[in-house]
């Protein structure tokens, strides 16, 4: 176990490195930031020379992204176009969006998981029709349409929420958010879960629990979703990475302060620190995510081992 | 059914989860009165709040609130008055001395003398400190040497600045500007308190002036509350308790949030919701021209768009845009067909005249007949170049093209060209990569003729980025420089202004009006010809 944990850390690394060199010159192919930032009228050469070298735009692009990885490994991930060290920019956005990620994940394995093993379990009658149905609803709608519904009703028309989330982003103004954010993937987990129930619902060791005497709530959650959940809990794990760099959308429509603002900030004004800092963060999220979701196999299924 | 159960706990937890949504917030208790405060949508500035740093609406809300300079635009004219300035004097348009008023002060008690503007300019004009109005103070003596083309400065301060005493100080200009004291209200111009270069990361952090506000707190990229000065020494107290500026991730949201009650003031109605806006706000919907012109530039560094005869073809193209029509279907009347290459909200008295006349005006005939004989488009096809990001750039775009196409009866006549992003787009412009008519917009700094001119067709000019040149329109701009008489001047800046009519320098499109709109609980809200709200004089019901 150990050994196999080491041996993963290690793998990131060059992923690591890779990921974000192709960030590195996908940003820099866009051409020079600096003429973005004097608005309509051209800088005057001088300036733009002194802002250049500032932010250390005038060196090869190798050369800037060696400076830009050793600077990373002492914690300093250079300074954003308004003066701010784009450190504290993460320090600001990353607790916001991890709230709202946690909300949707919630949301994910609450409401989602629920409802799949409610649908697994009664396939073909009407509540799993229902349900079915309601999921392929919620698939085929995008998230900023939801989105844009959800604030106009219950933000304009019936003033339960506010429609914009405060600076301070707090759990119970993220509940909504978090909701449209999560509903594409909950549609999937109901999905999934539905699936792996109604399958090992026929399975030999549920048969022998089953004629064992067990009580029905002791197979169902000991036996049943326990082994259901290995391509849910995937699916999840993957999520969690999907969710924070995906969060754009709705962080833009309910005005959240998170990562994907600061994002789509950084790609508008071309700021390559900014977009790397926090694709660099994203990555390490997502590949340590993926490092949870292959330990977790091993707890849900005693047959998995790793070596 | 077990599972229903758990359902049903589900259900039940996210209603009561909603309801504590419900019940939360409720930060805004200002009040009414003198002493409540308005809250106004903002955008993140795009640079860190200096005077001479700032050159974008977002940052210059904020300065013209904490800030006065020695002349103060009128919010509904745009007449240049005098503020700090006690007196500012010249005999031969080069030469000016200027008096500061006694008894103002910073917000931080300390006096603004003839020294907090001298060394404030000093420090905006130098190279080393990365300002990016720097050029603002091109026209001061001495300004090649803290400010060179190319290498180190080789001085530290303008020579053309003196300080005389307390209250006077000396600016000697390297050329005739008589109209330099109408510039002085421009921002970049501002005093600086000595706290801003003792602790300039905590200045920035919290910035001192000597406006009618004064920054209460400020959370980067999310919120800055403005209190109202009470020592504030000038005329035009805050009629408010204070202002608070929230960062929107999108104005869409910002009017989402106004039309929910949960804010007073939002100055961009976005273009999706204008079609609803009067429905929503009723009167208290703001749609009043600015100092903001559209034009569409040519290549003038391209030989294929240099030939002589081509004048025909350029006033050929602007004949065969439905100007009325575009701006009626596409922007909802919130900008107004052009006529001529300055703005409306100079008036009459300040240059605005119908220069451009029959050559601004829908005529399919006629423009099909002068691109004819203008040569024909270079090419058989131009390519309109716009940034796709911001702006609903790519409507009005086809739609130019539309109507050139249907004018000329071709439709291969012209395309639109997007480019991805703002910075990309200002990169192919300032190095000239655009072989073919490209957007451009201009929004005044003060509002005077020489503003809409100079920088954008004065050859070799900062903004001139289509490379235009004639020698008489540059004659002329000179000459109305050096007239000390205003009306003089004006008339001859006018003169310049029919020469770039008579080669289409540029195709104006449309004028761009300010638009906002305000909650129930605020009152006498207006924009000032830079489009930004005039905050100060906003009123809490």
């Amino acid at each position: 176990m150990g050994r196999y944990v080491i041996r993963r850390l290690l793998q990131m690394i060059p992923v690591f490195f890779g990921a974000t060199l192709l960030i590195f010159l996908m940003v820099n192919v866009m051409g020079d930031p600096i003429a973005g930032l004097c608005g309509d009228r051209a800088c005057d050469p001088a300036t733009a020379a002194q802002l250049q070298k500032e932010f250390g735009l005038d060196k090869p692009v190798w050369q800037q992204y060696l400076i830009y990885m050793g600077n990373v490994f002492t914690g300093d991930f250079g300074t954003a176009f308004n003066g701010q060290p784009v450190t504290e920019l993460m320090a600001s956005a990353f607790p916001v969006t991890i709230r709202l990620t946690i909300v949707a994940i919630f949301f994910e394995i609450v409401i989602g998981i629920s409802l799949g093993v409610l649908t697994g379990l009664k396939r073909g009658r009407p509540v799993d029709t229902t349900v079915l149905l309601l999921t392929l609803v919620v698939l085929s709608i995008p998230t900023f349409v939801t989105g844009l519904l959800v604030q106009l009703l219950l933000g304009v028309k019936w003033g339960w929420i506010k429609p914009a989330v405060s600076p301070e982003a707090p759990f119970n103004e993220l509940i909504v958010p978090g909701l449209v954010l999560a509903s594409v993937s909950l549609a999937y987990v109901t999905r999934l879960t539905r699936t792996s129930i109604a399958e090992n619902k026929r399975a030999d060791y549920v048969r022998t629990a089953v004629a064992k005497g067990l009580p029905r709530r002791r197979v169902i959650t000991r036996h049943l979703l326990r082994n259901s959940l290995i391509p849910v809990v995937t699916f999840i794990g993957a999520d969690i990475g999907a969710l924070m760099g995906g969060a754009i959308v709705t962080e833009r429509i309910f005005n959240i302060h998170g990562v994907g603002y600061q994002l789509y900030q950084g790609i508008v004004r071309q700021n390559t620190q900014t977009v790397v800092g926090f694709v660099t963060i994203l990555v390490l999220v997502f590949l340590l995510a993926n490092l949870l979701v292959d330990l977790l196999y091993a707890v849900l299924d005693p047959r998995i081992r790793y070596a | 059914m077990r599972g229903a159960t758990h359902a049903k706990w589900a259900a039940l937890a996210t209603a009561v989860a909603l309801a504590a949504t419900a019940c939360g917030g409720g930060d805004d208790s200002g009040g009414g009165g003198a002493n409540g405060t308005v809250s106004s949508s903002w955008g993140d500035p795009q640079n860190p709040l200096e005077p001479a740093n700032t050159n974008e609406v977002q940052g210059g809300k904020v300065l013209s609130m904490i800030f006065r300079g020695l002349k103060q635009y009128d919010p509904k004219t745009g007449a240049a008055n005098n503020m700090l300035a006690e007196k500012i004097e010249t005999t031969d348009s080069t030469n000016f001395t200027i008096t500061v008023k006694d008894g103002w002060t910073f917000s931080n008690g300390e006096k603004v003398t003839a020294k907090s503007f001298v060394d404030a300019w000093n420090y905006g004009a130098h190279l080393k400190n990365n300002q990016k109005n720097a050029y603002f103070f091109g026209y001061i003596e001495g300004y090649s040497q803290v400010h060179p083309d190319k290498g180190e400065p080789t001085a530290a301060t303008l020579s053309g600045l003196k300080v005389v005493n307390d209250s006077t100080f000396t600016v000697k200009l390297s050329q005739k500007f008589s109209t330099f004291p109408d510039t002085l209200g421009y921002v970049a111009f501002a005093p600086l308190p000595q706290a801003f270069y003792d602790d300039h990361a905590g200045w920035l952090s919290k910035p001192v002036g000597n406006g009618p506000y004064t920054v209460d707190s400020y959370a980067k990229g999310s919120q800055m509350v403005l209190k109202k000065w009470d020592g504030y020494p000038g005329t035009d107290k805050a009629q408010n308790g204070g202002i608070t500026l929230k960062v929107y991730t999108d104005n869409n949201t910002a009017y989402t949030d106004l039309t929910a009650g949960n804010l007073d003031l939002v100055d961009d109605i976005p273009a999706s919701q204008l079609k609803n806006v009067s429905a929503d706000l009723g009167d208290r919907y703001i749609n009043t021209p600015a100092g903001i012109i559209q034009t569409l530039a040519f290549p003038f560094y391209d030989p294929a768009w240099n030939k002589p005869g081509q004048e025909k073809l350029r006033t050929g193209l602007s004949m065969a845009i439905d100007r009325k029509q575009i701006t009626q279907t596409i922007f909802q009347n919130t900008r107004t067909p052009a006529q001529d290459w300055t703005s409306p909200v100079l008036g009459a008295e300040g240059g605005f005249k119908d220069i451009c006349a029959a050559s601004c005006v829908y005529n399919p005939t006629e423009a099909k007949k002068l691109v004819a004989e203008g040569g024909g488009i270079p090419g058989g096809t131009m390519k309109i170049s716009y940034n796709a990001d911001t702006g609903s750039h790519k409507e009005w775009v086809d739609a130019v093209c539309n109507s050139i196409n249907r004018a000329l009866g071709n439709n291969k006549a012209c395309v639109g060209n997007p480019i991805g992003t703002f910075a990309d787009y200002r990169n192919q412009v300032t190095q000239s990569k655009l072989n073919g008519p490209f957007r451009a917009g201009w929004q005044m700094d003060y509002p005077l003729i020489q503003n809409f001119l100079q920088p954008l067709y004065f050859t070799g000019a900062s903004s001139n980025d289509g490379k235009y040149t004639n020698p008489e329109f540059d004659k002329l701009v000179n000459q109305a420089n050096a007239e000390t008489d205003t009306t003089k001047a004006v008339g001859l800046f006018q003169q310049a202004e029919t020469v770039l009519k008579n080669d289409m320098g540029a195709i104006p499109l449309w004028y761009q009006n300010g638009s906002a709109g305000y909650s129930e609980q605020v009152e006498n809200v207006m924009l000032n010809p830079f489009s930004v709200p005039v905050y100060d004089q906003i009123k809490v019901k």
